[in-house]
């Protein structure tokens, strides 16, 4: 391929419950963006039916997001698969469909670190050049900051992720999957601030006392649902503020992008919008469909590792379930 | 607040200088009002935070590590007025150190961090923002965070935030830096420090960044 020429990139996402899929292109558009959910018939995501899901519907996904775009798999100059971090058998059903790709294609392959992707694709949708990011999902609650050739952790959480949290709350409270959303809606009615564990520890956040907390008071106090799903928010969304403000002071950077499941959150997002007023920082917020797992994060970020030299020969395409977002070399940032 | 001068707006508090505050020059830090907050929650973290601050910053000086002198605490507007102490935080001045007054500046914070553990007090917020160097000592600052607790678990998330600190914002000396600090700690601390300084591997083993359910 010329240098010139502009690269197609085909990424599959698969860490948790989202199997995705997407096509961007080298000149940063995002050509396909599909998705099929995992949804448990109950109880959390098991990371064996999840995987079962994705390889079932792998085919049909990758068709989907090629008819899209209505390109042929031959403009497809390369393959990215996300290697991880995340649930071992969803990442190992990526993986593979990934290798067969990039086989059957004879295209290059590359391996994208899952939270760089998320905070990539937040980058390339909101124009922000160097921000704070505030990733919080299911499955991560992370503060970090480019700093010296890498994303660097700031504040994470020392057990549960934020959306781990209220999912399992809105599961013991019988309410509808998935947990966030019904929490928030319930919240809007709620008035009075139950006392909650908020537990900040420098920059790093425990959610695990909370949820047990609010979870007691359900089953055995005397609040109503409203009132608890107000203060579980309150709590954990101000302890995210917390640990967001305090690492804007430190790094001093002047942009700040919320992304991941939960920055759906109205809530959320106008607490980091009053954090950012504050401090005279730029806050963006990432589309909803590109701040859930999906695969156009995976082939963009594909794209920009693999124009500055990143490669993933197969022999090293295995999966590393705990891959640290501060391990990965980010050399097109450099 | 007139006559004051806002010398740092932090993520937590604004510090303000009184250049004569009944005659001494002292720092005012105020815990302001976070409007995102929810109003009862809000006052609670501010005053409960404000009045653990004024009493450990008290007893770490018994322990015989230096922090600032405490004139006044007003819980109503969440202030401590304080000394004001005239130095450089040891983030900023860390890359233009000799590498032997670094480590012995580091050994010297490990010292500190070990004295304060071993009185039963977890800074909470051990960061190199947060320890002033003046020309004879260092003082400790912002104990806003701070716990009267002698768990293991808490002194391993002191350690572990230092480490990560010295990882994420020191990275060209991480190593050397670490290693003096943990050779004071383990002087001022003795039998313990072993434990305490295991817990911060395991806590750093723990930081999840693993999508599950």
């Amino acid at each position: 391929m010329a240098a010139s020429e502009r690269l197609i990139c085909i990424g599959i996402e698969s860490t948790a419950d989202n199997l995705g899929v997407g096509v961007a292109a080298s000149d940063g558009a995002i050509l396909a963006n599909e998705v099929s959910t995992h949804v448990p018939e109950e109880g959390g995501i098991h990371p064996r039916e999840a995987a079962r899901h994705h390889s079932e519907q792998m085919g049909n996904v990758i068709s989907r997001a090629l008819e899209t775009v209505d390109i042929k798999a031959q403009e497809i100059g390369l393959v990215a698969f996300s290697q991880g971090p995340g649930l071992g058998p969803c990442l190992r059903t990526g993986a593979t469909a990934a290798r067969a790709l990039s086989a059957y294609l004879r295209v290059p392959l590359v391996g994208v670190n899952h939270c760089v992707a998320h905070i990539e694709i937040g980058r390339l949708a909101t124009g922000l050049q160097d921000p704070l990011t505030l990733y919080v999902s299911g499955g991560n609650t992370i503060v970090t900051g480019f700093e010296a050739g890498r994303y660097r952790v700031f504040g994470e959480t020392l057990d549960i992720a934020v959306g781990n949290c209220l999912d399992t709350f809105a599961r013991e409270a019988g309410l509808p999957y998935p947990g966030g959303p019904a929490v928030e809606k319930l919240a809007l009615e709620g008035e009075r601030l139950i006392p909650l564990p908020y537990v900040v520890k420098g920059m790093d956040l425990s959610f695990s006392g909370l949820l047990t907390a609010a979870v007691q008071e359900l089953k055995g106090g005397d609040s109503s649902l409203e009132d608890i799903c107000y203060s579980l928010q309150e709590v954990a969304y101000c302890m995210l503020g917390e640990v967001t403000e305090r690492a804007l002071a430190h790094t001093k950077k002047g942009e700040l992008l919320l992304t991941g499941g939960v920055a759906a959150n109205r809530r959320l997002r106008s607490i980091i919008a009053s954090i950012a007023e504050e401090h005279r920082a730029v806050a963006e917020f990432v589309p909803i469909r590109l701040a859930t797992d999906n695969g156009a994060m995976i082939a963009w970020t594909g794209v920009i590792a693999y124009l500055s030299g990143v490669r993933t020969p197969i022999e090293a395409s295995h999966i590393d379930s705990r891959w640290r977002l501060d391990a990965v070399e980010v050399p097109w940032r450099a | 607040m007139e006559g004051l001068r806002l010398v740092a707006k932090g993520a937590e508090a604004d510090l303000w200088l009184d250049p004569d505050w009944n005659g001494v020059r002292a720092l005012l830090k105020r815990r302001g009002e976070k409007k995102y907050r929810n109003p009862a929650l809000d006052r609670e973290i501010r005053r409960s935070r404000t009045i653990r601050e004024a009493s450990i910053i008290h007893r770490a000086k018994e322990a015989g590590v230096p922090t600032p002198v405490i004139y006044q605490v007003d819980l109503e507007s969440a202030t401590i007025v304080m000394e004001f102490v005239d130095g450089d935080r040891v983030r900023d001045i860390v890359d233009s150190l000799e590498e032997n007054e670094r480590r012995s500046l580091f050994r010297l914070i490990g010292v500190m961090a070990g004295r304060l553990h071993g009185a039963g007090i977890v800074h909470g917020d051990l960061t190199t923002s947060n320890i002033i160097r003046t020309p004879d000592r260092i003082v400790f600052i912002d104990f806003g965070l701070s716990e009267v607790s002698r768990e293991t678990e808490k002194r391993g998330v002191d350690l572990n935030l230092m480490q990560r600190m010295l990882t994420s914002t020191h990275f060209r000396h991480t190593g050397e830096l670490f290693a003096a600090f943990q050779e004071g700690y383990r002087s001022a601390l003795g039998a313990e420090a072993g434990e305490a300084l295991e817990r911060m591997e395991e806590i750093a083993r723990r930081g999840r960044y693993v999508e599950r359910e």
